[in-house]
This record gives structure tokens, sequence and C-alpha cells, in this order.
């Protein structure tokens, strides 16, 4: 069990004074000109050493992806902050920006500074009106005091800029992140080249979400030591999680790595509504993993290896509960048809492919199919999978994917109550 | 993709406010010269905050104008951006109602049902006198707190369809209801009261400063060689993590006293990062040989093992089953397994320790035996496929033989 004092959110709920004196009373920005002092590659290797694994949803190395930048380049490097939380069932990002705002701040300029970076821009997502006011109150601060800007008291020249989408999930995506931030459509960019090396405006450029930067500060005054000695070996440290849907009490909680779920949900949440044998299935990460049923739900712990072991994925620690009163058909066909209205429409398999998926799912959830066409589908998953310039070509076809393997009886059951109703009002 | 259109009827034309022209110039100036493209999406926003919550078709040219960019490109933008309102809204409130799962969990179809009876039957049609419509939009990202409703900045929830409604009884009286959860809790806290950071100590300013104490014992063990050699096995500690966890940890604020003063065997960092990091870092490093690498060389080394990581993932599902093992090799030597393409010299090691010495036996291989053998490996995963081998060994045991010592590279 995780104790307050390993939480490194500790104005998650925003119970405390957010304002830059509030959150230095909680210790952010406490000792930052010590830590930059000890050099741009003292603090990319004590992230390296945390076993930080980024947690926009991929679970890619933190330290290792700020070492891809260049040491020595004519162009200026950026760090571009991924606020654009969209992911169904995500809404950490959010209570960073409202309330523990001053971490991230900081963050930023550790991270830019490891990098050689001078410049910094938030993509706040659209919808977050509030919370990049928050956002944009804590940087003025930051730069009344002297924290940030040019001739700072860090010795580090560092601009922080806020800036915003207007609705649009896969400027997530992190070069669909950087078209959007030059003023263009987002749709993803061919990869190679990676923004390391050809990012935003050309120059190199690292993109990392909200809790990865945030988390920053406090590893370096804690010690990577800490962080790796939290969770589980190459799952480390602490994470919020997410918890929606049929709980008794939804939440966002920061837990270590690697805490079984049924003790997440047990103790933050309440319980499963109506007890822990009415829980159908569990969403672990996010719309975009394949769910787990209720059986693998009862002993999985959440970190990304135990459950990529299912089949799923931890991706934003968002867990989406489901109890037996959903329709399960209709949870997933209504995660389709999220998919469908936010491609892009760039590569064809994804654009058509996740129209007909939403199509499908609309029919199989009233059991208006033929049974061979739940194999028809899950084969067009497959053709979807991969075949796509980025991710939501899979996130589309995972979700389908989980139903089809995990609840097939129930789709065949809903095919042959609707083939046997409408033989019957054939014969009457 | 949703197909979006200009609205039909549109106003002759579209300036900025002196305000808003003067906070447009401050927002061109956060992007470098030449990119004040990027400023596109947040003065069109502006536009339709001005224009009354929708984006008429005159403030898009305007806005192109001040970018320097083509009308066309604010055209895509605007119907690309979901957020962009291209026809009038309700003048006193548009409703943006959650449908997406965790909301629909919750009952987001009920707050449907109601904008539907008491706005407009469908979605981007005012109510009678304009001043009220709606849309169901996809995730807000407010899921903890689902079911929700946005209207202009604010979020409206923990909503049930009783409290919509007078939501919406205030929007037409001209009120502005309080945002923020209906059932009064805090933000996304449990709803009984929080379960975490209950710690008095977090914040009465005593954790300022305790990160220091860690550079002064370190510094002081600095010279304990004992520490340094010790195996990474024993220093990875559960009783390590049994400190921790107690906060007793040297790492912890306000620890009482020093791992090894209480017997405990001190935890190398370097171990629990060989721990924390095994398999990804040391597998990009491993594809590398450890050499510094070019951009080039860099992104093509990720390129293949995020391809690989994709084929792994796809076998997964695959069952492992072991294939035919040798002790030792059949005659003197074993095949020059090298000569597969993709194989280097630490990957023949590999396959000697495990017990394969000759072409055929790889040839023989089975997606069963591919996926026993790299269940064998730290990294790697997903070569096999990718390379061919099994292609490449059966070329190689009926005799073929590549021009190049380090193989020939597979088509396709």
């Amino acid at each position: 069990m995780l104790h307050d004092r390993d939480r490194i959110f500790r104005n998650i709920y925003g119970f405390h004074d957010v304002s830059l004196k509030g959150a230095q009373s909680r210790g952010v920005w406490d000792g930052t000109k010590f830590f930059i002092d000890k050099g741009h590659d003292y603090i990319i290797d004590e992230v390296k050493k945390s076993g930080l694994r980024g947690r926009g949803g991929a679970g890619f190395p933190t330290g290792l992806k700020w070492s891809f930048m260049p040491k020595a380049d004519a162009r200026p490097s950026y760090l571009v902050i991924n606020a654009d939380e969209s992911e169904p069932g995500s809404c950490k990002d959010r209570e960073i920006l409202r309330h523990d705002a001053h971490l991230l701040v900081e963050g930023a300029l550790l991270a830019s500074f490891a990098m050689r970076a001078h410049a910094c821009y938030v993509y706040v997502r659209g919808e977050y009106i509030r919370e990049r006011e928050a956002l944009q109150r804590a940087i003025d601060e930051a730069y009344a005091a002297k924290l940030i800007g040019k001739n700072n008291s860090h010795g580090w020249d560092f601009d922080i800029y806020v800036h915003h989408g207007a609705g649009a999930y896969i400027c997530g995506e992190e070069t669909a992140m950087l078209e959007s931030l030059e003023g263009k459509k987002g749709q993803p960019r061919l990869k190679p080249p990676f923004p390391a090396n050809v990012g935003l405006y050309g120059a190199p450029t690292t993109i990392n979400n909200v809790e990865s930067i945030a988390v920053a500060g406090e590893i370096l005054r804690r010690g990577s030591t800490w962080f790796a000695a939290l969770g589980k070996p190459n799952n480390t440290g602490t994470k919020l999680f997410q918890i929606s849907g049929h709980v008794e009490r939804p939440c966002v909680v920061e837990e270590e790595m690697g805490i079984p779920l049924r003790e997440l949900i047990d103790k933050h949440c309440g319980g499963i509504r109506g007890g822990w044998d009415n829980l159908l299935a569990v969403i672990p990460g996010g719309s975009s993993v394949r769910c787990i049923t209720a059986e693998q739900a009862a002993d999985v712990t959440m970190d990304f290896d135990a459950l990529g072991k299912l089949g799923s994925g931890l991706g934003t620690a968002a867990v989406i509960v489901m109890d037996k009163s959903t329709d399960i058909i209709a949870a997933i066909r209504r995660i389709s048809y999220f998919y469908k209205h936010e491609s892009c429409g760039q590569c064809t398999p994804c654009r058509e492919g996740t129209g007909w998926m939403w199509r499908v799912m609309e029919r199989l959830e009233r059991g208006e199919a033929e049974k061979r066409e739940i194999d028809l589908l899950l084969d067009v998953t497959k053709q979807i999978e991969g075949h796509t310039i980025c991710a939501l070509g899979d996130a589309a076809a995972w979700p389908i994917q989980g139903l089809i393997k995990n609840f097939r009886p129930v789709i065949e059951q809903r095919i042959e109550e609707y083939q046997a109703k409408h033989a019957r009002m054939a014969a009457e | 993709m949703a197909v979006r259109r200009l609205n039909p009827e549109q106003p002759a034309q579209f300036a900025f406010t002196a305000e808003n022209l003067t906070w447009a110039q401050e927002t061109i100036a956060k992007y470098p010269q030449g990119k004040q493209a990027s400023a596109i999406i947040p003065l069109l926003w502006r536009a339709q905050e001005q224009a009354g919550g929708w984006l008429p078709e005159p403030a898009i040219r305007l806005v192109c104008d001040m970018l320097g960019m083509a009308h066309i490109r604010g055209m895509e933008i605007a119907t690309f951006y979901t957020m962009f309102q291209l026809s009038p809204v309700g003048s006193k409130a548009h409703l943006q109602v959650c449908g997406t799962t965790p909301c629909m969990l919750r009952g987001s179809g009920e707050l449907i049902s109601v904008c539907k009876k008491r706005i407009s039957e469908h979605a981007h049609h005012t109510n009678a006198d304009g001043t009220l419509s709606w849309e169901e939009v996809e995730c807000i990202g407010v899921c903890a707190n689902a079911p929700v409703v946005q209207v202009n900045k604010d979020t409206y929830e923990d909503l049930t369809a009783e409290q919509l409604e007078k939501i919406i009884d205030g929007f037409i009286a001209g009120q502005q209801p309080k945002p923020g959860s209906q059932t009064g809790r805090t933000a996304s806290c449990p709803s009984t009261g929080p379960t975490s950071l209950t710690d008095k100590t977090l914040y009465d300013g005593s954790t300022i400063g305790a990160w220091k104490k860690r550079f002064e014992e370190t510094t002081a063990e600095a010279s304990d060689k004992v520490q340094e050699t010790a195996p990474p096995s024993a220093l990875a500690s559960p009783a390590h993590k049994a400190e921790v966890a107690a906060g007793t940890s040297p790492s912890s604020p306000g620890s009482s006293g020093n791992a090894s003063a209480q017997g405990a065997p001190p935890v190398h960092p370097a171990a629990l990062t060989a721990m924390a990091n095994a398999g990804l870092v040391k597998e990009l490093e491993a594809r590398g040989d450890g050499k510094p690498l070019s951009a080039g060389e860099l992104d093509r080394i990720k390129a293949d093992m995020m391809r690989d990581r994709a084929i792994a993932a796809a076998a997964a599902a695959v069952p492992a089953v072991e294939p035919e093992l040798l002790k030792g090799p059949r005659s003197d030597a074993g095949d020059d397994l090298s000569l597969i393409w993709g194989v280097g010299d630490g990957l023949v090691g590999k396959l000697h320790a495990i017990g394969i010495w000759h072409f055929d036996q790889i040839a023989k291989w089975t997606p069963e035996n591919i996926a026993w053998f790299e269940s064998q490996l730290d990294g790697f995963k997903g070569r096999v496929t990718r390379d061919k081998w099994i292609e490449q060994a059966q070329k190689l045991a009926s005799g073929w033989r590549p021009e190049s010592k380090a193989g020939e590279k597979p088509k396709g």
C-alpha cells in the first residue's frame, strides 16, 4: 500500500492552495536549481534510472526518450507537453492542470533543461478551458517569481506557452499534435523521421504526457532509487488511476504501479456496484485497450506487463468498470462510434474501416446479423490493425477484438434471439 | 470522420474588437517568426466566442488574412476540429452532452432524452426561440465525474436527468447555474471523502528540504566499496521495498534510520535501474551494440523495434512449443548460423546455448516453436518472423550460400 508521503500529487483534488505559495509549501520548486546545477545528463540519467515509463499510454521509457534529443544542433530544441487528454476514461491530466499545475511547470523547466530546449508548448485539449486558464495562472506566477522566463533564477532561459486544440482526439497522437501546433489539420506524420530529429517546425522535439513531466521534479528530489523501488520491475513508481463506470464511488487516485485491480477498486471506490460478483468486464486502460473479463480482473495487477500478458494494456490507467447490467455490445459499439468520429481520414483502412466496423456493431447490438459475420468483423479488425500511419487504427480494432474474444457467446445469443423473434413474426 | 459543412446563411462581414485584436497580436507572438500559422486555432476560437458561439465564414477568411494563410487552410481547420460550430447555436447556452462509454454507463442516454425533450429533437438545432441548442460530443475527459455536460467554459458533473432539467431551467432564466459536481463532492475525490492524502505532515511544510538528506548520506556512503560489488539480485531486496513502503528508506523524507543501520542489505541504485529498465532500454542498447548512433541509425533501430513489438504482440496468442534441441553439433562444428541475415554473433551464442546448431533445425520451426524461441530471448521479439529466418534457413540447409558473410537480406 502506498503511503501518503510517497504520493507525488499532493493536491490532486484541489483541497489545498493551488497558488505558487501553496505549491511551494508542499515542496514544489524546492531545490530545482540544485538539480539544474547538476547538469543536463544528470537529470536524464536519474529519470532513466527511475524506470519511469511514459504516462500517456504507450509506456515508452521517458529518460530514454529524452536521451534521443541531439546534444548539439544548430536548430532550437522544443519540448511539447501533451495535455490533449481525450482517451475515453482518462481524466487525470485535468486534475494536474487545475490543481497541481506547478508540478507541471517545474517539470517542464527540468525536462527542457535536460534536453537543452529553451521553449515548451503545452497543448491542452480544446474542451479544457478552465484547466488551461488554471495552467496559465500558474505559469504567470512562475514568470512573476522569476522561476522561468529570460534571466530567471535557475540560470536557464526558458519560456512556456499554453496552446490549445479544438476537439480532435487524433491530436493526442504526437505527430498529429505537431501538425496541429503548426496550424494544420491534425493528421499524423509518417515515422521516421522521429520528432527527436524532425519535430515541431522541423526542429528536434520531444513530446511527453503531462503526468510524465509533472513527476520529474519529485523523482529528482526523492531520487531514482525511491521511484524505482515503488511498483514492480519494469513498471516502477506511482500512477494516477482513474476509475469510472459501475463502481460505488468513481474517482481519480494516485497509487503504486502494480496494485491489484481489486484492491484499487475496493480501497478507493467502495467496490463494484452490487458487489464484486456483479462485475461483468473491465476496460483497464482507456477505450483503446481490449476489455478483460471479471475472472481476469479478480487477480490482475495494474501495470504494463501484467495487463499486456492478458492481451490488454495499462494505457492511461483509465479503468472503465462494467457490471452485469451492462449491454457489453452496446458499450463497445459506442467506442466504435467514437473512433469512427475521430478518425482523421488520412489512411483508407482507418477512414473506411472505422465506419464499417461501427455499422456492423450497430447490427450486432440488435442481433441483426449472421453468426459468420462475427468472424468477418474479426478479420476486418486485423486488416485495419497495423496498416495505418498511427495507432488509431489499432485502437479502433482492439476493443472489438476484446469483445469477440471474451464475449462471443453473448453476441451469438443476441443473433439467435433476433432470428427466433423474426422467424416467429414471419410465421404469424 | 464527420461530414461538416458551413452554414448556408452567413453574415456579410466579421471584425475583431479592439480588445480581441490586441489579444490576437499577443497570441501570434507566442510562436517563432514566420510560424504565425500556429495561432490559427486560438484565433478562430476567439472569433467564435466573439460571434456568439459559432464561427461565421467571414471570420475564417479574416483570420487567414491576419496569418498570411490561404483561405482554404482556414476552412480545413474549421471543418476538421469539431469544437468549431459551423452554424448558429443557442444564444443562452449550447449544451455539449458527452455520450461516450464512461458517461453512457452512468446514464448519459437519459441526459440526451432530456435535451431532445426540452431543447430540440435534433442535435445542432436551436429551440423555438433560438436560446438553447445541444449536441452529443465525444469524450469530454471528465470520466470519473460522469455523466457530464459542458456548457461554454464549464462542466456540469455527476448529473441526473432531474438535475439537468434544473440546469436548463436556470439557463432559460438567464442565470449561470453553479458548475462542477452536482452531488457536491470536490473534484474527482471519492464521494465519501478522500481515501488518500490524509497525512497532515504533507501540508505543514515539513517536507521542504527533506530531500537534501539523501545527498548528504550518498556522499558519506560513496566510499563504501562493499555496496559497489554486491550482486544485483541481493541488492534489489524485498527488504528494501519493505523499507520504502514503511517510509524508513533513506530516500523517504522523514526517515528515522538508514538502511544499513537496521541490518538489511542496502540496495544498489544500479540494481534497481537494471530491474526497472529491463527489456526496453536494454533492447535498444543491444540493437545499437552500445555504440553512439547517428540520428538515421537511431530512427532505423527504433522503427525496427516498434515493428518487432507489433509482431510479438500478434504472436503472443500462439502457444509456445519447444522445438528440437541438440546438446551439441552433430559433427565437429555446427552450421555457420551467422549466415542467416539478421543473426549476429550475440544471437549465434544465444542459439548455441539453447541448443540450435544447424540450419535444418530452424528450417523445421513451426509458429509455436518461434513463440517458444522468442520467449527465451530478452529482446529481439518478432525478429524471426520479420527477417524470415525459416525461409533463409531452408535455403541455407539446401546448400545455397549468400555472397556476403552477413547473409542476404530477405525480400519483402
